[in-house]
């Protein structure tokens, strides 16, 4: 946020008192809004032993909770992943009826509530839902369950990919793979070889937000989750617990392990929309 | 100006016999290039009858039928919106005609998959892949073949260099697009789809995205390089100087119908329609009356010319260069028609004059001498006549 005052100058003229105060302003509400949360989580972390720290983390629960949040989003992220390449791909290069639809349909987990989207698949599959009776009888367990946790956060971080890609593929156009079709390119050769490449750092930065917000998902988890410590509760849900059972301390060291994540997930965000440019500014 | 544009000057025979030859050492040559000139018009290489293709409810095509022989250099010429790109799209199987028949070397290719084709299509605005270096672009068409067609490694590498120098680009294979200039990319663009020896070449405005020096030096090329390989050319321009010059055939689109057809001289000649007329070049139109085959001026009665093609209320058509100016009483009364010089431009060789005539403005072009010998200055009157003009009935 630190801008360089003299650069600013050399482009619009020096910078008015005005300028100078909502400068002031917007850098206070960042630091005692975003930042300052995140130094006192990680300070309020810190400030144990190490000891403790080490005891609150290797907690069988706690364990347990990072291991199911690391497996539902190594299973969320990649199956949006290839949800959001397939949709942009053919919304953008295709035009077909009821593509506007779609292109709505992937913004809908935007606009509804995390709740609301676990409530969903409560009523779906929970017991006095429409497939619950069914899935019993047949001793599938989908709600209070991994799949449950699993499909929610699919539903929820759905539109991360696919919102990132359908701008820059439509900035990029489809000359380039009529260029490759008419050249003899497979469909998939054709994506291998010109769409992809053209795509990947926005198919990373699409990936990084779509994993943070997998691994952070609460509302819609919690719904469907069912809280079982040691089998279904995800790292939020854990945190939730152990501050609920005023394990304040356990509570922020698990809190600052999320909030590391956020930090990892900035920093290589910042880096990736550095590359993005190049590839947007490469369409132009 | 680059060191390669430069070398578009430097064409010579020399350059013509080294291309030729690299290119027959070519082993797995399978007739692209060899397909000499001397078979033009023995085979339809393209065959069109009744294409439609529609979005939503505009025809973009409404009913075509064309017939392209086997090395001719055809432009589809039109206004922007004539249908002529959608066209060129559905030979290539870029778009799907809602009916009609396609065949290409005789055989039935509506529903043909574009990447079976064989064509090669250059883009407007290139589509190079920009992540890709020259030398790749040029080589995707080979590279991604089925390993049981696809040539060793070194012979594709050797078919790259040997299109760098066949568009005068050598040496730049390293590069990637974004540091070439537009001039340069459509030249790698063209490398690009010959690699793969198509038996038809297909352009979209290929020079359109230039200015107009590179633009006028691409055109020699290409036509040179037309000559030398004797492959099918279908290209589409809505630059009528750019289809007369390069084209052995021009085909006149309007509203997605063909208007003309022919040579460019026959066309220029005879303009089936007003429309073609003033798309060929600049026209003056005037209302005239046909009487006993006497062209007379709606306004003044004067006389323009003789046709005996129809009689009644018509519009006759001429060219500013067709235009014999002179001061009022040179000629004989009723040989010229009067007239008040508004405007004058000199553009070096030719001098441009505008007229008033009634309610109209006409514009005439002469050369400068004969202008100096006449001496008109804006204001005075003057006569005029045309030398050539062109009939059509009123409402055409």
């Amino acid at each position: 946020m630190a801008t360089n005052p003299s650069q600013r100058e050399g482009r619009s003229g020096a910078p008015g008192l005005a300028a100078y105060g909502l400068i002031a302003i917007a850098t206070l509400f960042m630091l005692s809004f975003l930042v300052l949360p995140v130094v006192l989580v990680l300070v309020r972390a810190g400030n144990q032993d190490w000891s403790s720290i080490a005891e609150t983390l290797t907690d069988p629960d706690c364990l347990s909770a990072i291991r199911l949040t690391v497996t539902i989003a190594s299973i969320a992220v990649p199956a949006n992943m290839v949800f959001g390449l397939a949709a942009s791909w053919a919304i953008t290069k295709f035009s077909f009826p009821g593509r506007s639809l779609l292109i709505t349909l992937i913004d809908l987990p935007f606009s509804v509530s995390p709740v609301v989207s676990g409530l969903i698949y409560a009523l779906v599959f929970g017991m006095q839902g429409y497939l619950g009776p069914w899935l019993r009888a047949h001793d599938i367990h989908i709600l209070f369950a991994v799949p449950g946790i699993v499909l929610a956060t699919i539903f929820v971080t759905f539109p991360f990919i696919a919102r990132e890609l359908i701008p820059l593929m439509q900035a990029q156009g489809r000359q380039e793979e009529e260029a490759a079709v008419v050249l003899g390119a497979s469909g998939w050769q054709t994506f291998r070889y010109v769409t992809f490449p053209n795509i990947r750092w926005g198919v990373l930065y699409g990936v990084l937000l779509c994993n943070a917000r997998a691994m952070g998902e609460f509302g819609a988890v919690s719904v469907v989750s069912g809280h079982i410590r040691g089998m279904t509760n995800t790292v939020p849900l854990h945190i939730e617990v152990l501050y609920n059972d005023y394990n304040i301390p356990a509570a922020f060291t698990v809190a600052a392990l999320l909030a590391l994540l956020a930090l990892v997930t900035l920093v290589v965000k910042s880096y990736l929309e550095w590359r993005l440019a190049d590839e947007l500014a490469a369409t132009r | 100006m680059t060191t390669q544009e430069e070398a578009l000057h430097t064409f010579n025979d020399e350059d013509w016999r080294a291309g030729e030859e690299v290119i027959d050492a070519t082993p797995k040559n399978r007739g692209g290039f060899v397909s000499a000139p001397q078979t033009v018009g023995s085979l339809m290489q393209i065959e069109m009858s009744q294409i439609v293709c529609r979005f939503g409810s505009t025809p973009a095509v409404a009913g075509v039928d064309l017939a392209v022989p086997q090395g001719e250099f055809l432009a589809l010429l039109g206004p922007s919106g004539s249908g002529k790109t959608t066209l060129l799209r559905i030979i290539a199987g870029l778009e799907k005609p809602e009916s009609g028949i396609l065949r290409i070397d005789g055989a039935n290719a509506v529903d043909l998959a574009p990447n079976k084709r064989g064509i090669g299509f250059v883009f407007q605005h290139y589509a190079l892949f920009r992540h890709m270096t020259v030398a790749r672009n040029i080589a995707f068409g080979l590279e991604i073949r089925k390993s049981s067609q696809r040539p060793e490694k070194v012979e594709i590498d050797r078919r790259v260099e040997e299109l760098l120098d066949l568009v005068q680009l050598p040496g730049l294979g390293k590069r990637f697009p974004s540091q070439l200039s537009g001039g340069q990319r459509q030249r790698v663009a063209l490398a690009r789809a010959l690699a793969i020896e198509p038996r038809i070449l297909l352009l979209d405005e290929p020079f359109g995205a230039l200015d107009t020096k590179v633009r006028s030096e691409l055109r020699v090329w290409l036509k040179s390089l037309h000559r030398r390989l004797g492959i099918t050319i279908v290209f589409v321009t809505h630059d009528q100087e750019e289809a007369m010059e390069l084209a052995d055939r021009v085909v006149i689109m309007r509203q997605g119908r063909l208007e003309q057809d022919g040579n460019p001289g026959a066309i220029y000649a005879e303009p089936v329609s007003p429309f073609v007329y003033s798309f060929l070049g600049a026209a003056n139109a005037v209302p005239v009356q046909i009487e006993s085959g006497i062209v007379r001026a709606a306004a003044g009665r004067e006389i323009l010319g003789v046709s005996d093609q129809f009689a009644g209320a018509a519009t006759a058509w001429f060219r500013p260069h067709h235009v014999d100016l002179a001061r009022p009483g040179a000629w004989g009364e009723n040989k010229s028609l009067p007239g008040r010089v508004i405007d004058i431009a000199t553009t070096g060789p030719r001098v441009r004059l505008q007229i008033a005539y009634h309610d109209s403005t006409l514009s005439a072009e002469i050369a400068t001498e004969d202008y100096a010998a006449i001496g008109l200055k804006v204001g005075e009157p003057c006569q005029w006549r045309p030398r050539v003009i062109r009939c059509y009935p009123m409402g055409v």
